[in-house]
């Protein structure tokens, strides 16, 4: 779950610690009606969000199939917590240790393939993952949402850093979205304008992992 | 004035000016000839009682002095820095005429700098009335909210501040650079309000967190919004998107809110490269070019449409920009940005412009020379164009009315908006101005709110 070196902080806190600054809720909510059948597909650490969404499309008369994939066993979880609420749960891992060996797009693909017919696919996760699950429902012509991640600095539309292009316009992801219509999304852009600090996120982690090593 | 050098000052954050000793000060309030008409009180937008604090600097009381100035002006710290005075009270000096007019600003900030190293010299505020039982929510905590907040607190009533970042100040904290006005000044000038009674809740986004209509139906008898223009405008031309093309708010906020200039002490850096075109004409662009010289950038422009004449940025910034070393391409105007194929940008194509007929502002049009496109080599952009009123009070809130730029419609001489109970003030109805008018609105809408709670 810990990628960087403010997720890495985050990790070493305690139950009682604090942070400086919360707020919230920000963006739109995910609009939840009774679409008939709705496959929510999450990417690794994306459960958290998918849950949620899960629960209130169940609790709206949905048939609910969920996909939950990672890399490999460690890295699930919530697993019983996303079978509650879903009529179906398949789990992947690309590397097999646990599950059905592979990538989120295939069981995605067969249940499109199959009798099912499917009114909505939710796929969060990783940029790449959720193009991917765009690329895999276009061509069965199903509805499909993201939930766009792209960097923010106040999340309240004040500064523009989280612009993304969707069928063609400029959106601010963290108050027009953050989800949009998958099959629109300039995935492209997005995933170079999230790159846009590679550089600095691996000077602020080696400044930290070498003041940690100071003070250890 | 004492001030830094161009050259050392365009490679750090501090301020220009390096503020009146204290015989420069009694020398310059000495200038003023204390004239009956006092037309300087009259140009103040706040009608700050200006030959009172002027006269206790010049005979040493400076208690006096702060009392004079505090009276009317509860920022006089951030006011004695970003205020045009040169348009405002010094316009109406009567020696404008004759010599100069009286130093004004540079007196105020004298005072406001002088009480916040003496605190201990100053006599204990005076008590506040009994509590009226009212209670009033401001919404922001920038020069607008801060002043309505401060007016309304001295009347008695229960003031609970709700500004959406973590810290208060609202432009004063994001938008000003450091060097133009300390943080550690606006933080004072909070707490100074805060310590007058107003509560101050931060992360508290109204519209997301609370609608106005909760706050008015559950605990507050009246509202004022002072939420600004924070929304910031681009050009709209193609390739806009690219790695290294900001807004003016994003790199300013990332710049003196989140202090990309001590990266990696703060994890909020900015990607400035060697060429930076600013592009816009006002403060908000002379901050920006600013900016980006201090944060290392070799070679930077402020690219705009119009000559140097209809510039509405202040003289003084734009002299300290040129000073700076600074390149001012007048008369050009983006058309479209191009990337070097890996999503950064590197090159900004421009057309030359001509001045025309004016328009509606009553500056000259600018009109394209055809035929005259060239090409900037730059490695990033930072769009300048001005701000609106960022949408999300006015679509969260019924019964509010807005015109077509976004503002909130309200009385001018009062901030009375055509939503019961509901105030408003500052950039949010002019869209982005001063502070100093914020802070008149801020002051006119206090009063108008107060006599409504009270039954007047």
């Amino acid at each position: 779950m810990e990628v960087g070196k403010t997720t890495r902080e985050l990790g070493l806190l305690k139950t009682g610690d604090s942070i400086m600054s919360l707020t919230g809720p920000l963006g739109l909510p995910t609009h939840i009606e009774n679409y008939g059948t709705v496959v929510c597909v999450a990417g690794g650490f994306a459960v958290a969000p998918i849950m949620p969404i899960a629960r209130a499309m169940k609790q709206a008369g949905n048939k609910v199939i969920s996909i939950l994939g990672a890399r490999n066993k460690e890295l699930i979880f919530w697993e019983d917590e996303l079978r509650s609420v879903s009529d179906k749960l398949i789990v992947t891992t690309d590397d097999g240790t646990y599950g059905r060996k592979g990538l989120v797009t295939e069981p995605l693909k067969e249940i499109l393939e199959s009798r099912e017919k499917v009114n909505l696919v939710v796929a969060i996760g990783p940029s790449i993952m959720m193009k991917f699950c765009a690329r895999t429902t276009q061509p069965f012509g199903v509805k499909t949402i993201v939930s766009l991640n792209p960097i923010m600095v106040d999340g309240t539309g004040m500064c523009g850093c989280c612009r993304v292009v969707v069928g063609g316009q400029t959106k601010f992801a963290c108050v027009d979205g953050p989800d949009f219509d998958a099959h629109q999304v300039d995935w492209d852009l997005l995933a170079a304008r999230q790159r846009t600090y590679v550089e600095e996120e691996k000077k602020a982690m080696e400044n930290w992992q070498c003041q940690c090593g100071k003070h250890s | 004035m004492p001030r830094q050098e161009a050259a050392v000052r365009a490679k750090n954050f501090k301020e220009v000016a390096l503020g009146y000793t204290p015989e420069m000060a009694v020398e310059e309030a000495s200038r003023c000839i204390q004239c009956p008409k006092r037309p300087c009180v009259e140009g103040c937008p706040v009608n700050v009682d200006i030959p009172e604090f002027i006269k206790a600097v010049r005979e040493g009381r400076m208690t006096d002095a702060v009392i004079a100035l505090k009276n009317k002006n509860a920022l006089p710290g951030i006011c004695g820095r970003v205020c045009p005075q040169e348009t405002q009270c010094e316009a109406k000096c009567t020696l404008l005429k004759q010599k100069a007019p009286v130093a004004i600003g540079r007196l105020e900030r004298y005072v406001a700098d002088w009480e916040r190293q003496n605190k201990a010299a100053m006599p204990p505020a005076a008590p506040l009335p009994k509590s009226t039982g009212k209670k009033v929510a401001v919404i922001g905590s920038g020069p607008a909210g801060l002043t309505a907040a401060a007016d309304l607190v001295k009347k008695g009533h229960s003031v609970t501040i709700f500004e959406a970042l973590h810290v208060g100040g609202g432009v004063l904290m994001y938008g000003i650079p450091e060097f133009r006005l300390p943080k550690e000044i606006v933080q004072n000038e909070v707490n100074f309000v805060k310590s007058l009674g107003a509560d101050l809740v931060l992360d508290a986004v109204v519209g997301k967190c609370d609608t106005i209509d909760e706050l008015l139906n559950n605990d507050y008898d009246a509202v004022f919004l002072g939420t600004g223009a924070g929304l910031p405008m681009f050009l709209n031309i193609p390739g806009e998107n690219a790695n290294g093309i900001y807004s003016a708010n994003e790199w300013l906020t990332r710049t003196n809110l989140m202090k990309a200039y001590l990266f990696p002490n703060y994890d909020t850096p900015l990607k400035v490269g060697k060429k930076v075109a600013v592009i816009g004409g006002g403060n908000v662009a002379m901050d920006g070019a600013r900016c980006a010289l201090r944060l290392g950038a070799e070679e930077v422009y402020i690219v705009y449409r119009r000559s140097e004449a209809e510039l509405p940025a202040r003289r003084e910034e734009v002299g300290n920009a040129m000073e700076e070393g600074i390149i001012f391409k007048f008369l050009t105007n983006p058309t479209r940005f191009l990337d070097d194929g890996k999503g950064w940008v590197n090159g900004m194509e421009c057309i030359e412009m001509e001045l025309g007929e004016p328009d509606a502002s009553g500056r000259r049009r600018p009109i394209a020379k055809k035929g005259s496109e060239f090409v900037m080599k730059i490695d990033t952009a930072v769009v300048a164009l001005g701000t609106t009123p960022n949408p999300l009070i006015a679509s969260t809130t019924e019964g509010l009315k807005t015109t077509s730029h976004g503002t909130v419609v309200a009385d001018e001489s009062t901030g009375k908006t055509v939503k019961d109970r509901v105030w408003a003030g500052g950039d949010i109805v002019t869209g982005a101005a001063t502070v100093i008018s914020a802070m008149g609105a801020g002051k006119r809408a206090a009063a108008d709110i107060d006599k409504y709670l009270m039954g007047k």
